[in-house]
């Protein structure tokens, strides 16, 4: 057997499994998070179908397949039939970087657990594409399509400013995921994933300490980025209905949340890669166990958006522009300077003094974040605007 | 080296089959009932009011507008990123190199807030 | 066939019939959507050629900036959604303007196409890339002997975003 056979067999093999995993995780985290706001909420959440109600997204994504298809009489049928995959496929292809494990080494050949990763066997070697995260970056921005060409094909108004709205939170938020992970890049040198995961492991410590303003940034517009909840103002049902996705029905209507889901999982994957160490733990390199360690991880990523989910109340969509441009694009760029300082005029310590300066930064940005957002809410309109209403009248009506 | 794009074609060939495969499939096991209301726009129950496209706000195109501008300079960054470990004595000149180059982003930024762009009311 | 050659047929399809559907489309939406196949082809292009940084800048910058801004344009601009507007194009001038395109083409590439093609024999021979790839190099280049234009880079941006309030501000009544 040629070896580029050999190569095409093993990447299958891992395309599946991680695919898989991404379509494990998926219905687990839909599963887990009406469990975990049930119990933020004080209620018992699903529990008929299955043990625990563990089956339920499974018997929900069923229901959704059986259900008619509508498809409204205004649509433009193309573009609406298109929309969804557009925002699915990219989705999906973002997986293609993220390492879930180091190299394994079988016989006389050696590959790492990741689509794009390495591969070196007899008369073969394919390196990690070199390019790395910025994939990822690449198939974020590409999912802005699905979201105006939905809201747009929908033919119906509250889809079209929906749809407007979402994709210029995409934008906005884009800009400060972009700058916010530039930070670790910095101190490791290469933007691929692998290699961010290695100089973690070289330095003896996670990025989540010297990088400690980016890893906030990340997250938080990480949650923006793919319209999580408190950024989620698709599903804005007082003021849009639902948004660009008003209009579909079926499956067509789940592939959304479908997608929503998997950038779910794909954010916390690049959040655990480049601020948790990614697939390794500090004393352990057997390598048959590092997908352990990356879905742990990810599980904990996983949690805290559905726990942020349960605990905090929807920004508006003025307080959300703001945040992006004015908050979070700057402090993300000071972020990177002052890592950049560092890196430059102290050579010879240079992760100690960043990791010192790097928490003593992430503690000042976290007061100076929350004056400035308290403040911001505070000031949120001119006090002549403001109307004064009469306490304790029942039954007063505007 | 072309060989290391085949496993992401086989990626986008798998996304591609399942996004496609259910789309069919649900064609095929949903019922098709179609009536006149179920499919007229949906506006929470209401007989629809006015045109299925309204006009929109300047401010959402001025946003795209910053966007591209500002996603140029941010990936200006990423080469500067990866050489920066590894330029030795190089490093004081690559960071004032940059130094410059924000800084003269940041008079922009400091003119568009002044005027108020990044305002949304 | 190479892998190599067959990879550039099936992303030059890609690329010229999407290109041809944006000149050809009547809906102005749709023929935005067919931009970004256009611009995807290009980026699979600057993958064939080894390009992979700039092949990330063309999707992230083409795709995933400039093409939406036109998009918001045409949702922007409410006459033209939806509308079948007739295409200035007329099928008529492409067929008397392609083989005038195609003369010069053919003109350009037995200008270009000798010098090239023992540079690509050259890269055939090349060995096998080490594991590092062009993007050290390409940052290299940019950021020691092009530093001017680089930072030249930053001026333009400034003065695209003083355009950008200039063109798209809202004057406060």
């Amino acid at each position: 057997m040629p070896e580029i056979l050999v190569f095409l067999l093993i990447k299958l093999i891992l395309v599946i499994v991680i695919f898989a995993l991404w379509m494990t995780m998926v219905p687990l985290l839909i599963w887990l998070e009406r469990k975990v706001i049930a119990d933020i909420q004080v209620r018992l959440g699903p529990n008929r179908v299955g043990p625990f109600g563990l089956l339920q997204p499974i018997a929900d994504a069923i229901k959704l397949i059986m259900k008619e298809d509508i498809t409204p009489a205004l649509v433009d049928k193309w573009v609406y039939g298109l929309a969804p995959a557009m925002l699915m496929v990219p989705a999906f292809l973002a997986i293609a970087v993220i390492p879930i494990g180091g190299v394994v080494t079988i016989g006389e050949r050696s590959f790492a657990l990741q689509i794009m990763g390495l591969y070196r066997g007899p008369g073969l070697f394919v390196p990690e594409l070199d390019a790395g995260i910025l994939l990822v970056l690449a198939l974020s921005s590409l999912g802005v399509y699905g979201v105006v060409l939905s809201g747009w094909s929908s033919a119906n108004k509250y889809s079209l400013l929906g749809g407007m709205r979402s994709s210029a939170q995409m934008l906005s938020y884009e800009l400060p995921l972009g700058v916010a992970l530039v930070g670790p890049l910095l101190l490791a040198g290469t933007l691929r994933l692998n290699g961010v995961v290695e100089a973690q492991a070289d330095y003896g410590i996670w990025f989540i300490v010297p990088q400690l303003v980016a890893f906030a940034i990340f997250l938080m517009s990480g949650t923006a980025e793919i319209n999580r909840s408190p950024f989620d103002l698709p599903e804005a049902e007082q003021e849009l209905i639902g948004g660009y996705h008003t209009e579909y029905s079926s499956f067509r209507f789940a592939m959304f949340f479908m997608a929503e889901y998997v950038n779910m999982v794909t954010i916390s994957a690049v959040a655990a890669t480049f601020f948790l160490g990614g697939y390794r733990l500090f004393f352990n390199d057997i390598v048959w166990l590092q997908p352990v360690w990356f879905v742990l991880k990810l599980m904990a990523f996983l949690y805290l958006f559905i726990w942020v989910r349960g605990t905090l109340p929807r920004v508006r969509y003025d307080q959300l522009m703001k945040l992006g441009w004015k908050v979070f694009l700057p402090v993300a760029l000071g972020n990177l300077l002052v890592t950049g300082l560092v890196i430059a005029f102290s050579p010879a310590n240079t992760i100690l003094v960043m990791s010192i300066v790097g928490a003593l930064l992430g503690i000042a940005t976290f007061f100076g974040l929350s004056y400035a957002i308290v403040y911001g809410l505070r000031r949120r309109r001119p006090e002549s605007e403001r109307r004064v209403v009469e306490p304790t009248r029942a039954g007063v009506s505007e | 080296m072309l060989v290391q794009y085949l496993p992401f074609l086989v990626l986008f060939i798998v996304a591609v089959a399942f996004a496609g495969g259910a789309m069919v499939l649900s064609r095929l096991l949903g019922p098709k009932r179609p009536s006149a209301t179920k499919l007229e726009p949906y506006e929470s129950g209401m007989v629809p009011i006015g045109g299925t496209r309204g006009r929109f706000p300047i401010r959402f195109y001025l946003v795209a507008l910053l966007f591209i501008l500002f996603d140029i300079e941010i990936i200006f960054l990423y080469p500067w990123a990866v050489i920066f470990l590894e330029a030795g004595a190089a490093r004081v000149f690559l960071f004032f190199e940059i130094l410059v180059f924000l800084g003269v982003i940041t008079v922009g930024y400091v003119y568009i807030w002044r005027k108020g762009a990044l305002d949304w009311e | 066939m190479t892998l190599h050659q067959i990879a550039f047929a099936a992303v030059a399809a890609v690329t010229l019939i999407s290109a041809v559907f944006v000149v050809i489309l009547p809906n102005i939406l749709r023929a935005a959507l067919f931009l970004v196949f256009t611009f995807l082809g290009v980026a699979g292009l600057y993958v064939l050629l080894n390009a992979e940084f700039l092949a990330a800048m063309q999707v992230l910058i083409y795709i995933g900036a400039i093409t939406v801004l036109i998009m918001f344009g045409i949702v922007l601009t409410q006459q033209l959604m939806g509308a079948r507007i007739r295409q200035a194009t007329q099928v008529r001038m492409v067929v008397i303007a392609l083989p005038v395109v195609l003369i010069a083409f053919a003109g350009l590439a037995k200008t270009f196409i000798r010098p090239f093609a023992s540079a690509g024999e050259h890269v055939a021979a090349a060995p096998a890339p080490v594991d590092a790839g062009t993007l050290h190099q390409l940052a290299r280049m940019l950021l020691q002997p092009y530093v001017l234009p680089f930072e030249l880079a930053s001026l333009i941006l400034l003065a695209a975003l003083v355009g950008a309030i200039v063109i798209a501000k809202e004057e406060k009544d």
